[in-house]
Order: structure tokens, then C-alpha cells, then sequence
């Protein structure tokens, strides 16, 4: 199961997502936060990852989507808080070479 | 070839919320040879990826069943099959090039690059039309005491 919280502040809309993040649950990740960011005007996107238990690389396409939207849409992109396993199929992929990669607070 | 120490199968239909399953019951499994949370993270994630092959290209247009084996040899090595009867693979080669995909926006065509990168051995053998069988082979590191 994932769970979508979100939080909006100075202009930072934070994205975050919880539990586990697979092919079964890409579509609402992606889906749901595209409408978040139609609903809170924004120049920031952070997804936060602090709370993800699991990932694959449904978790790739979601993060290469999101970037999409962002950048056509002259937004900031960040990813922030991957925990060890789904930071290891980041680092698999090579996305926190082009992309900006946060550490948790 | 070494001796099998353990094995078990399952067996479950081409449905997106038994890859959760299917990875946490292979995950259960492999916990009995002490593995680390990074090689036990390894594990989970190669099932999901094989598992959502299966479910994504091998069934795409109908349902059907996908099985996993799973066994264990002296010398913790663990070995899993993930084998479908799907509509199969045309080229091989090129399903498993990175950023490869003839999915939607959800998949990111990294699937194979992951199994390969988080197994020591990856072998893919297809018949378009009969199926589909991925077979991944993972040493585990030895643990002190």
C-alpha cells in the first residue's frame, strides 16, 4: 500500500510518499500528484521518500515523470529522503547523476 | 552442481497486487539464510521486477498464472525462476537494453538493468507465443558467527 500526504509552503509543494511504491501503485502516485500540482501553484516540487518501506523501478518512472512535468513547466525538482533500498535502485539507474537528490532533515 | 537445501513454489494469478505478495512471500523465504537488509532489499526488488514483467508484457492482453521457485544451495546461494505462459519475448537482447520499453508512462524501461545489477547471474529464456522464464542467481555474503 502507498500513502499520498502532501504539504504546501512558501511556494514549496512537498510530495510525500509512504509505504511501498510498485508497479500497482505508479499509476495513483503519479496521477495523484499531478493533480496536487494543478490544485497548489508552486515553483518547487519536492517528493519526499522518508517514509517509503519498498521500491522498484516503477519508482524510476515515476520520479522521470514528475521531472518531466516540472521542467516543462519551469518548476524546481527535488527528491528528497530515499531511504537505503530505494536509494540503491536510484543509484542503480544513474537518475541521481541529472537530477537534484536531497539527503532526509 | 551443488546440493539443493531447500525449495519452494507458488503460484498466483497476473494481478499488480500480487507483486507485493509474491516479493514479501520469496522475502519470507530467503530470511532463513540471515541475509542483510541490503541483500534481503536486493532480493524483494528482482522478484518485483520479474514479477512485473510477467504481469505487464507476458499478460498483457489476457490474464493467466505466473510461477515462482525459489531454492537455496549449500554455500548460500539462492536461485529464482519467475515463468509465465504469456505471449513471450520477440527480441531478448533489446528487452534488456537499458531504458527499453513498450509500456506506459509507469514503467521506465530499467527493469532488466536492475535485476542484472542486483543478482550475479540473469538469464532470460522466451518462446513468443509459450512463455517466458527469468532465472536469477544471488550469492549471499558469508555472515560472522
Amino acid at each position: 500500500m502507498l500513502h499520498i500526504t502532501q504539504a504546501e509552503r512558501d511556494g514549496t509543494l512537498t510530495v510525500s510518499l509512504a509505504g511501498e511504491l510498485d508497479h500497482h501503485a505508479a499509476r495513483m502516485a503519479i496521477e495523484q500528484t499531478e493533480d496536487l500540482l494543478a490544485l497548489y501553484p508552486c515553483g518547487q516540487l519536492v517528493l519526499e521518500l522518508s517514509g517509503l518501506t519498498f521500491m522498484d523501478s516503477s519508482g524510476l518512472a515515476v520520479v522521470l515523470h514528475l521531472h518531466r512535468t516540472c521542467a516543462r513547466s519551469g518548476r524546481e525538482f527535488i527528491v528528497r529522503g530515499a531511504p537505503p533500498q530505494p536509494m540503491r535502485v536510484f543509484e542503480a539507474s544513474g537518475l541521481p547523476q541529472v537530477m537534484i537528490f536531497e539527503r532526509g532533515e | 552442481m551443488r546440493a539443493v537445501v531447500n525449495k519452494m513454489s507458488l503460484k498466483f494469478e497476473s494481478r499488480s497486487v500480487n507483486e507485493a505478495f509474491a516479493r514479501q512471500a520469496v522475502g519470507a523465504f530467503a530470511a532463513q539464510l540471515d541475509p542483510t537488509m541490503e541483500e534481503l532489499g536486493d532480493i524483494k526488488t528482482v522478484v518485483s521486477e520479474a514479477v512485473t514483467n510477467a504481469i505487464v508484457h507476458g499478460y498483457a492482453d489476457r490474464s493467466g498464472f505466473i510461477t515462482v521457485t525459489v531454492r537455496l544451495f549449500e554455500g548460500r546461494i539462492l536461485e529464482v525462476k519467475v515463468k509465465d505462459a504469456g505471449r513471450g519475448i520477440e527480441n531478448v537482447e533489446q528487452a534488456r537494453q537499458p531504458m527499453f520499453t513498450t509500456g506506459d508512462d509507469t514503467r521506465s524501461g530499467m527493469g532488466f538493468t536492475i535485476m542484472e545489477s542486483f543478482t550475479d547471474k540473469l538469464r532470460v529464456r522466451s518462446t513468443p507465443g509459450k512463455g517466458t522464464i527469468v532465472t536469477m542467481v544471488k550469492l549471499l555474503k558469508e555472515r560472522d558467527g
